[in-house]
């Protein structure tokens, strides 16, 4: 039992990228968002991943661009800080702490908060002033007015707008319904950038612009309806001339400003709106998705590029490696199968299984994958769909997936419509590299297997998949079916009994039991192990038998939610859940004794895994790590969290060097900002103390001569200031001694 | 309550007519409504929006415009005539011809000295207003198209026309046009048809605002001539624009039936640079806008639906009362038909004609709720045309169903009724007294033998009916007060009484025995909507437009007790807020305590020895009472009986044996007879 340091749980797969509205900077080249602990940095060009901002602690909650300097950015984090950051290096500028996380994990306050100018790296923000008490916890509620002059934000049907220099707050309260059920709860909030308006989203899909907010009793709004559920965001464009908004149709409106009911639309975006940006320029927007995805559209209305994270939201098959790209396959928008490179944390491509248009509204019974497997080489996929899961009328299909290698994809080869007569349970290819046989196990207490062959009745070439063999044990209802490592077993769980059936014969070689409890999951041992079968049981028993004497081979009580087997080495790992955390275990079939065991790997269950294998592997002599040397274990929390374990030899080589330097916050690092700006410093250095050898004399030095030389002369100072520095650039630098400044004056010369 | 059997009429078909345009007087406080029949009506705006007066149409007289000089009153229309009202004895005053053919659009400058009508033929023509008529003054320059509306700059030296895909600017001195803007016709197929611009306004500050058929609202300035910005409102025409008086505010009424506001707001706040954004918008129609004003505490649009609406403007309002709450008048104000009591007939007035209509019979006994078997089926005895283009303005039948009156703006027609079994025939008297030659009100008395006809100078003539025909008896006269027309009559059972209501609020009582003017009520300040006098106590009871009830005792010469109780403790809340004027006061001789009141939309019985509600009690409390026992109930029972049974009525009268008639005309029958409305894609539909 070794419990050791160097493995610890990380989190990987990109976590949400659309928590925040995601930032575009000024220049239109880059695209910030937050995701998880991280701000992304993403190119609008190419969609790829540039870098990742790191170092807050906890969940970034939002980021904003530095309004002085649009190469910085702020950060704000539950871990109480705000971090200024150089997006386009990655380097942390400047941490205000101290902001405190509310004790009341319901109650949302508006608080305003002074950063102090200083030049420390280390800042705790102190000045703050309670704005409101009781905000909405939903960050779009809350918009600055024109140019910071007021905050807008609203809860639930009271809208309020708190002038900063009058320190006054008004309110404004609509009625919760009216005659024609309107729901006019407010959901999102934008202010114009240059007129006073306030646009104000609601419940039942209304927009309304407010004006003279200023006034108790005048004030007006104009209400445009065009979304039929909840307006999920707003956005004005940087001019002022549009309004931009979204809800759960998943179409981009754009509403001409001040023309009433003039509008644009860009349908069919994907999953449902929630958060829309605009460009400095406003020439970029981007708009981020409930499905994990941030689209980059140009103003003129034409996606530009997409940015796909992993697709999290309702995953029902179970995590897959595609045997041929190594991707990490699961379910992706609704109705298709997602392609998810783990190395490069990157979307590949979304595979569509249903083939049918997913309309986005809420409360519809549409077809979703629930099932999918690979054959071992990657050439064939299996697929189940279904609707109708609370309904009686269960409608599924199983379909099979021929990958084409002139197009490098999968093709759809045979559509089975009632592979069963009731749900299929579980499914599994042979893993022999000659034959290719699907086994199906349904509900209705039979088991298929599917063979590959020419059709009877066509006499086509093309092979489709036909049923070879219908198998069943007395009526009861099948809860697994696994194949050995070569294919020569196939054994198919029946409630408490296993059955071996050998899939050359069809023939029902042994049953194997061990009462009480339904088996759960089911796996054979590989390579040396292969005389094994592990089973698990609901009543807490996981066991292990020995297929050469069909005997019980050793049996532990662990409740363990999923089983999962290494195919590329012995090992086996197994997520057992109890009070209240997830423990793991990885051991070899063959001794109970497990190899490592990482107790409190998550809080919440684990149902679905899998072991990935290695580009390169490592060659880790450690016992504990030995396991993680060909493949690496991925797993998924019930909170959808994508978790894996990394060792300690990993991350060192991963772990880059952070670059970090304290420069003022109001500058941009450029060549005349080291030449002047420390010359600068040094002037005040020098007025101000009385020891003027302290100044950054090493900075000064370090400046380049050929910075100064490439540099356009018109971006330079005056060559009087220059001069002197530049002299002085070719000194030696004798720090430590202290010296007199009019003698080190004196021994300057020119060449 | 006590049990009633009641008689639901619903063969009254009255369609009102649509509402063709508006004209509201800021000093005076009232709205003109033209409808599309000819009538015009005035409403009082301050008093709850009562119905004061009503001035008959014409056959073939399509009103297009109206406009206040002042307090006189000026309608142009497609016959080519300008007409001036006489507001006092609610009738027309003259007609003039413009000679410029159908006039579209008439409005008077602020001044008060000028009208200007739009003319089929292309000219604006400038009629002075003199002290008794008006005069033609000259023609501005003529132009190839009809004018459609008119607007007077505040300073009255310029008008804006709105044509046919255009918008001229007239000087009024040369009567030479400054400028043309042009008004762009629809996209595709509607490029080919012409752009009406149908209504335009001119501020004070140079701006010209017009709505056009195209659907859109469009700004230009005066100074160069060009557009400043122009507002999509609908897919449809914007028919009519009005501007507040402050010219802070701008409503634009659509053919689809949506007023849309504009209001001129900084764009930054505490700043001058002003604009004119689109803010609200009102659905309260179904079918075209016709016309629309924005009065100081509401918008009021009126159209093709006949409803006239009052949209209170909240922002406008200091005090939230059920005098700013949204109101929708879809029936007149006066009783459109009368009931012969005795003899169980029933007679509607529509514009043009009369229907005499007996009802019908049931037998048995039923539980509360129930429905009673008919056994003779309410019958039309006769339908009475009016001889003459003109409309009705009031008629009667007498209690006893031998007589039918009716008066239009120049004769009064009266005529005897025999029936006999199954077999109706009807005589006209031949030859009336000269001072019958027209009325404003007509009343029986309660044994039909002799009639009361109010005319000019609030004075009433008394002529007696006999076999041998109608003789002039005498005329009552006020001893002093206003000369406006008489709008309410009432007569005592005993005959002994009469009281008369007119438009200045004033109730004469007079002494029918010695023919003399008996006393005047203290004037209220609300108008009179109905009254009666009980035939026991003979006590005048009078209702007001804003919902005050009065007793006064005419023997004693004063307001009753009961009165002064209701005055001194107030009326409760839920009573003062309804928003609909009682149309008729009845007595129940069975229970002389009981006093019978309907609106459009209620009924009451207000007994009069049961104690009065505050507004701590429970004011509809029908249900809760039922559930009591005898004794709870006694003491949680109030005056006030409200029945909700029954809906949009237009009439209720009390028969002597103890059933109710009650005339509805639902507004879904009055919707289904209107013309289809435009067609518009609903969501989800």
């Amino acid at each position: 039992m070794v419990e050791t340091s160097d493995i610890r749980v990380v989190r990987c797969g990109g976590s949400k990228v659309n928590l925040t509205p995601p930032i575009i900077s000024s220049d239109s080249r880059f695209v910030l968002c937050t995701s998880g602990d991280l701000v992304k940095v993403y190119s609008t060009r190419t969609e790829e991943w540039l870098h990742s901002l790191q170092g807050h602690t906890n969940q970034v909650t939002g980021i904003t661009l530095n309004p002085a300097n649009h190469l910085q950015v702020y950060s704000c984090s539950v871990d109480g800080t705000v971090k200024l950051w150089d997006f386009i290096d990655g380097i942390l500028i400047k941490v205000h702490s101290g902001l405190c996380v509310s004790a009341c994990p319901e109650c949302f306050q508006l608080v305003s908060v002074h950063l102090p100018k200083s030049a420390e790296q280390e800042v705790e923000a102190k000045e703050m002033s309670a704005v409101s008490s009781h905000i909405s916890k939903n960050p779009s509620c809350t918009a600055f007015g024109r140019g910071g002059e007021y905050i807008a934000f609203a809860r639930h049907l009271q809208l309020n707008v708190y002038f900063f220099r009058k320190q006054k707050t008004y309110s404004f309260s609509l009625k919760a319904t009216d005659k024609k059920g309107a729901k006019n709860a407010f959901t999102c909030i934008a202010c114009h950038p240059t007129d006073d308006c306030i646009a104000t989203g609601h419940e039942d899909g209304k927009i309304r612009l407010w004006r003279n907010f200023i006034h108790k009793k005048e004030y007006t709004y104009s209400t445009q309806h065009w979304h039929h559920n909840a307006v999920n965001t707003l956005c004005f464009t940087p001019e002022g001339t549009h309004l931009l908004s979204g809800g759960i149709e998943s179409v981009l409106v754009q509403w001409q400003y001040g023309a009433g009911n003039r509008k644009e639309f860009l349908p069919r975006l994907g999953g449902s709106i929630l958060h829309i940006s605009a460009s400095s320029d406003g020439q970029l927007f981007c708009t981020s998705h409930s499905d994990n995805k941030i689209t980059v559209i140009e103003s003129s209305f034409k996606v530009c590029g997409v940015i796909q994270g992993l697709v999290k939201d309702a995953v029902l098959t179970d995590l897959m490696i595609d045997p041929r790209s190594k991707a990490l396959v699961l379910n992706g928008k609704p109705g298709h199968l997602q392609f998810y490179s783990l190395l490069r944390d990157k979307h590949l491509y979304n595979l569509d299984i249903v083939q049918q248009e997913y309309i986005y509204e809420a409360g519809l019974d549409q077809f979703e994958v629930v099932k999918a497997a690979f054959d071992i080489k990657g050439s064939w996929l299996a697929t189940v769909e279904e609707r109708g899961k609370k309904s009686s009328d269960l409608e599924f299909f199983l379909k099979l997936w021929a990958f084409d290698e002139r197009t490098q994809s999968f093709v759809l080869n045979t559509t089975i419509t009632a592979a069963h007569t009731d749900r299929i349970i579980s499914m599994c290819f042979s893993s022999s590299e000659e034959t290719t046989m699907l086994v199906t196990a349904a509900e209705d207490s039979q088991f298929k297997a599917w063979c590959q062959g020419a059709d009877a009745d066509t006499q086509q070439d093309q092979n489709f998949w036909s049923c070879d063999f219908v198998g069943s044990y007395h009526k009861l209802n099948p809860t697994n079916c696994s194949f050995s490592a070569d294919s020569s077993l196939l054994a198919v769980s029946f409630q408490e009994v296993i059955t071996i059936w050998s899939p050359d014969t069809w023939e029902m070689l042994t049953t194997l039991c061990q009462p009480p409890g339904v088996i759960r999951d089911l796996c054979f041992g590989r390579l040396s192990c292969s005389k094994y079968l592990l089973g698990t049981t609901t009543k807490n028993l996981l066991c292990c038998w020995n297929l050469l004497t069909c005997e019980l081979e050793w049996s532990t009580s662990v409740d363990v939610s999923k089983l999962q087997p290494d195919p590329f080495s012995e090992n086996v790992a197994a997520f057992s859940y109890q009070s209240k955390h997830t423990d793991l275990f990885v051991f070899k079939p063959s001794e109970p004794r497990p190899l490592f065991t990482n107790k409190n790997v998550c809080s919440e269950k684990v149902h679905r895994a899998v072991f990935v294998p290695r580009e390169e592997p490592l060659n880790s002599c450690d016992e504990s790590t030995q396991w993680l040397n060909r493949s690496q274990l991925y797993f998924l929390t019930q909170n959808m969290d994508l978790l894996t374990f990394s060792t300690a030899t990993e991350e060192d080589r991963m772990l880059s060097s952070s670059k970090q330097l304290v420069i003022d916050d109001s500058v941009a690092v450029t060549p005349f900002y080291l030449l002047l700006g420390k010359h600068r410093q040094q002037q005040q250095k020098l007025n101000t103390q009385s020891h003027p050898h302290n100044m950054a004399l090493p900075l000064l030095l370090r400046v380049p001569g050929g910075g100064l030389l490439h540099t356009p002369a018109h971006v330079l100072p005056a060559a009087s200031v220059l001069c002197s520095m530049f002299v002085n650039s070719f000194l030696i630098s004798n720090t430590g001694v202290q010296q007199d400044p009019l003698r080190y004056f004196v021994h300057i010369w020119l060449t | 309550m006590g049990e009633f059997k009641v008689h639901r009429v619903r063969f009254f078909d009255y369609m009102p007519s649509g509402i063709r345009a508006l004209a509201f007087n800021q000093d005076t406080e009232r709205m003109a409504v033209a409808r599309m029949d000819g009538s015009v009506e005035v409403f009082h705006c301050s008093d709850r929006f009562f119905q004061e007066k009503i001035i008959p149409g014409r056959e073939q007289c399509g009103i297009e415009g109206l406009s206040w000089v002042g307090e006189r009153l000026f309608s142009a229309g497609l016959n080519g005539g300008i007409t001036e009202y006489d507001l006092t004895n609610q009738k027309v005053k003259y007609t003039i011809d413009a000679y410029g053919g159908p006039i579209w659009t008439i409005t008077g400058n602020q001044q008060g000295t000028h009208l200007a009508v739009g003319c089929e033929d292309g000219t604006v023509k400038l009629f002075e207003v003199n002290e008794d008529q008006i005069q033609f003054e000259r023609n501005l320059d003529r132009q190839k198209s009809r004018i459609i509306s008119l607007s007077w700059h505040p300073s009255g030296s310029k008008i804006a026309a709105g044509m046919m895909d255009m918008i001229q600017v007239f000087n009024v001195e040369t009567g030479h046009s400054i400028h043309r803007m042009l008004a762009d016709r629809g996209a595709g197929t509607s490029r080919s048809k012409e752009c009406v611009v149908w209504s335009v306004v001119y501020l004070s500050d140079g701006t010209i605002i017009t709505g056009d058929s195209v659907g859109m609202v469009k700004l230009w300035d005066d100074q160069t001539g060009t557009l400043i910005k122009s507002h999509n409102v609908t897919k449809c025409d914007v028919l009519a624009l009005s501007v507040s008086q402050n010219e802070d505010s701008l409503v634009a009424g659509t053919s689809e039936g949506i007023v849309v506001q504009f209001q001129f707001v900084s764009m930054v706040l505490e700043k001058d640079d002003k604009e004119w954004v689109r803010t609200r918008t009102f659905r309260n129609h179904t079918h075209d806008i016709r016309a629309v004003a924005e009065i100081t505490t509401a918008v009021v649009s009126g159209g093709m639906d006949a409803q006239l609406v009052v949209r209170p403007l909240l922002d406008k309002i200091e005090v939230r009362s059920a005098a700013s709450a949204l109101r929708k008048i879809h029936f007149p104000h006066r009783r459109l038909v009368s009931c012969a009591r005795k003899s169980g007939l029933m007679l509607f007035q529509y514009p043009g004609h009369l229907e005499l209509w007996r009802l019908g019979e049931s037998e048995g006994k039923g539980t509360p709720g129930s429905s009673l078997f008919v056994k003779r089926n309410p019958e039309k005895l006769l339908q009475l045309k009016v001889k003459g283009e003109d409309h009705i303005r009031c008629s009667a039948v007498s209690p006893c169903g031998g007589w039918i009156v009716y008066s239009t703006a120049s004769t009064l027609r009266l005529y005897r009724l025999h029936c006999d079994n199954n077999n109706i025939s009807i005589t006209k008297i031949s030859k009336l007294p000269k001072v019958l030659s027209s009325a404003n009100q007509l009343c029986f008395s309660s044994d039909s033998s002799h009639l009361f006809s109010a005319s000019a100078q609030s004075s009433v003539h008394i002529a007696s009916l006999s076999q041998s025909g109608c003789k002039f008896v005498g005329t009552l006269k006020p001893k002093s007060g206003s000369h406006q027309a008489i709008h309410l009559l009432a007569a005592s059972e005993d005959g002994k009484w009469l009281a008369s209501a007119n438009s200045d609020h004033e109730v004469h009582i007079y002494n029918l025995q010695t023919q003399k003017a008996h006393c005047t009520v203290p004037v209220y300040s609300s108008a009179v909507t109905a009254m009666g006098i009980h035939p026991a106590t003979n006590c005048l009871f009078m209702m007001h437009a804003d919902q005050q009830m009065f007793e006064y005792s005419i023997e004693q010469k004063q307001y009753t007790d009961w009165s002064r109780t209701v005055q001194r403790k107030g009326l409760h809340r839920f009573w003062v807020e309804r928003d609909t004027p009682c149309l008729n006061v009845m007595f129940n001789p069975q229970n002389p305590s009981h006093v019978i009141l309907h609106d459009m939309y209620m009924l009451c019985i207000i007994d009069q020895s049961l104690p009065l509600p505050d507004d701590k009690t429970q004011f509809y409390n029908q249900l809760t009472l039922k559930s009591l026992t005898e004794e709870q109930r006694k003491s949680q029972s109030h005056a006030f009986k409200v029945c909700k049974t029954f809906k949009d009525i237009l009439c209720v009268e009390l028969m002597p044996d103890q059933s109710l008639v009650v005339v509805e005309r639902p507004l879904e029958d009055i919707a289904t007879q209107l013309p289809a409305p435009i067609k518009q894609k609903k969501f989800a539909t």
